[in-house]
């Protein structure tokens, strides 16, 4: 089965818990899947990004065991201070998952969706993953069940899986061609031996291949992830982003390899580059023809809790949910109209279209401008963005790209309050890499900006604008990109000036 | 003769799933903050499996020992970081 290719152009959507006001995915994007695809998906944060600025998540960390290794992950690396995948600060019996969940899905109503990633392989753990789902599916069966896997014991879980009606599931998938696998799987845990290299890798990628097609024969919804890792799959995840497409899956997630070498990973040691913010999206755009794109993905935590973007995973913590007293039922009414209530809003969205631009000079190239926001508008000061959100402006129109955080990474021991203290001045300063991460962009637009990150956005080439506090964004990039425009810099003979 | 967990163990309950004697356990938390080989039952796999799978499945390099106190997976065996980085991240050592 094979699914048409979602529009990445992107109307706008407004508030939410997201910052940005319109992430990507049009509203109406989800018409062009068939009904019974549609409905799945509409209140998933994780599949579709018009849904996750109302919808919430929560993963409970019940899956210690893994059954790979894979070159960015680290099993020694735990920090509360940290949100990236595999990290976690208490992992859970399927009985304390089950409280936590209720806990939440009575505190937070939106919620809608509760997820098992980890902190190792779920599918590597089937007794803690399928029996914390057992008990969910009859205590909370308004909550949908998703589980992300790396697929090396997928086909064997696949009858389980559709038995429990999850709905949803994520491979991992970097890789099509075991010699490209090899660089990135050291080894694998298979019929009760370890396997290493190549052979390794041709098992998994084969494994991969046929739990996602008995996945999607059987209509389970499947998105990939993959990690772009420079120099290693970067071109090779063109042709993943194809095979995956004609075996069915539904969207494919690529996501920044992060690799500090703190984290003690082997690409964090051995000096492996992350990618550029520029290279991620060259090649989200260039997969993008064949295949539908997440753009909105935040690469949470295995126990992360509440809307994407943000994390409530502290007021969750068993000692808190210990003392929570939970009325299910009650909380089940209640969620019931939040989320028919948000349903409506959506549908009514999604009949909005958006008229084109006028008055800019055809022939116009696009620019990036990034954005310091917050529910959907100008509204965060540049140097409070916990991320900022990257769009591009066009004679099209307003295109959102990505959200690139300025904390994605642990600060390091010393943050942590324990172990060595980084030496002073041996990285470099907050302001100096949240100007790093604005590669790219021409215009940040913010609320406010301060003397000296002004002269360093200026000195960086990036126009720093604080005129259009408060208002819409896309209204504002629209606005900045007209008065660019209306100066003749952006037609093709002015193309090597800089609008700073 | 019994392998042993070592303090490098992270808890992350493979072994416990693959064990075919249900010799692994999670002890009292006075008693070692990580799980435990039962010396009584632990048979190093010997007549099931080629190779113990407590070693075969940990994904943390030193967390395994023999009775000598060797590594059955030593520095860099898993990870494949050579051993001069090792020494560089202060990551490696010889023996238990």
């Amino acid at each position: 089965m094979e699914l048409p290719v979602i529009s990445n152009n992107a109307p706008a959507a407004e508030g939410g818990g997201c910052s940005s006001s319109g992430c990507g995915t049009a509203p109406d994007g989800l018409a062009h899947l068939p009904d019974h695809i549609r409905a799945k998906v509409q209140d998933h944060p994780c599949y579709s990004e018009q849904a996750h600025h109302y919808f919430a998540r929560m993963h409970v960390a019940v899956a210690p065991a893994c059954n790979i290794q894979c070159n960015y992950c680290n099993r020694k690396y735990d920090c509360s201070n940290e949100s990236r995948p595999g990290v976690v600060s208490e992992l859970l019996t399927p009985d304390q998952a089950i409280k936590k969940v209720l806990a939440v899905a009575a505190e937070i109503p939106q919620m809608t969706v509760l997820g098992i990633a980890g902190p190792g392989d779920p599918l590597a753990n089937p007794g803690r993953t399928f029996d914390t789902f057992r008990q969910l599916s009859e205590k909370a069966p308004d909550i949908k069940l998703c589980v992300s896997t790396n697929g090396l014991s997928l086909p064997e879980h696949v009858d389980e899986i559709a038995k429990h009606n999850i709905d949803h599931v994520t491979i991992t998938i970097n890789c099509v061609d075991p010699e490209v696998g090899a660089k990135i799987y050291p080894w694998i845990y298979w019929q009760n031996k370890r396997i290493f290299g190549i052979e390794g890798a041709r098992i998994l990628i084969e494994q991969q291949q046929k739990g996602l097609q008995m996945l999607t024969d059987r209509g389970i919804l499947v998105k990939v992830n993959s990690v772009l890792i420079p120099g290693i799959n970067d071109q090779h995840l063109k042709e993943v982003s194809k095979v995956v497409k004609a075996k069915g899956a539904f969207l494919h997630n690529v996501m920044p390899l992060i690799a500090e070498a703190e984290h003690g990973t082997y690409y964090g040691i051995m000096g492996q580059p992350e990618p550029t913010q520029e290279m991620l999206q060259e090649l989200q755009d260039a997969c993008a023809g064949d295949m539908a794109m997440m753009r909105h993905c935040r690469q949470c935590r295995a126990d992360a809790v509440g809307l994407l973007g943000e994390d409530r995973g502290d007021e969750f913590t068993m000692d808190k949910i210990d003392v929570m007293e939970v009325d299910y039922e009650a909380a089940m009414v209640r969620r019931k109209a939040v989320h028919d209530a948000i349903i409506e809003k959506l549908e009514a969205e999604r009949g909005v279209a958006k008229p084109k631009p006028t008055d800019i000079p055809a022939g116009s190239r696009p620019v990036l401008m990034a954005v310091a926001g917050k529910n959907g508008l100008v509204a965060e000061h540049f140097g409070h963005a916990r991320e900022f959100l990257i769009y591009e402006a066009s004679p099209e129109g307003v295109r959102f790209i990505s959200h690139r955080k300025t904390e994605l990474y642990c600060g390091g021991m010393d943050a942590c309050g324990d172990g060595d203290v980084v030496e002073a001045g041996a990285s470099e300063s907050l302001l100096d890499r949240n100007i790093r991460i604005l590669e790219g962009c021409e215009v940040v637009l913010c609320a406010k900006v301060g003397y000296e990150p002004w002269a360093k956005l200026e000195a960086a080439g990036i126009a720093p604008n604080g005129e259009h506090a408060m208002e819409p964004i896309e209204e504002a990039v629209m606005a900045v990109y007209k008065e660019i425009a209306a100066t003749g810099k952006l037609l093709p003979q002015a193309d090597s000036l800089k609008v700073a | 003769m019994a392998l042993q967990i070592t303090e490098s163990c992270v808890n992350c309950w493979a072994c416990v799933d693959v064990c075919p004697n249900d010799a692994i356990y999670q002890p009292e938390r006075d008693e070692a903050p990580h799980f435990l080989i039962s010396a009584d039952k632990c048979t190093e796999c010997l007549g099931d499996h080629a190779d113990p799978q407590c070693a075969a499945i940990c994904p943390i390099e030193m967390a395994i020992v023999n009775e000598l106190g060797e590594f059955l997976n030593p520095p860099g065996s898993l990870t494949g970081i050579p051993i001069e980085k090792l020494k560089e991240f202060g990551l490696w050592r010889e023996a238990a």
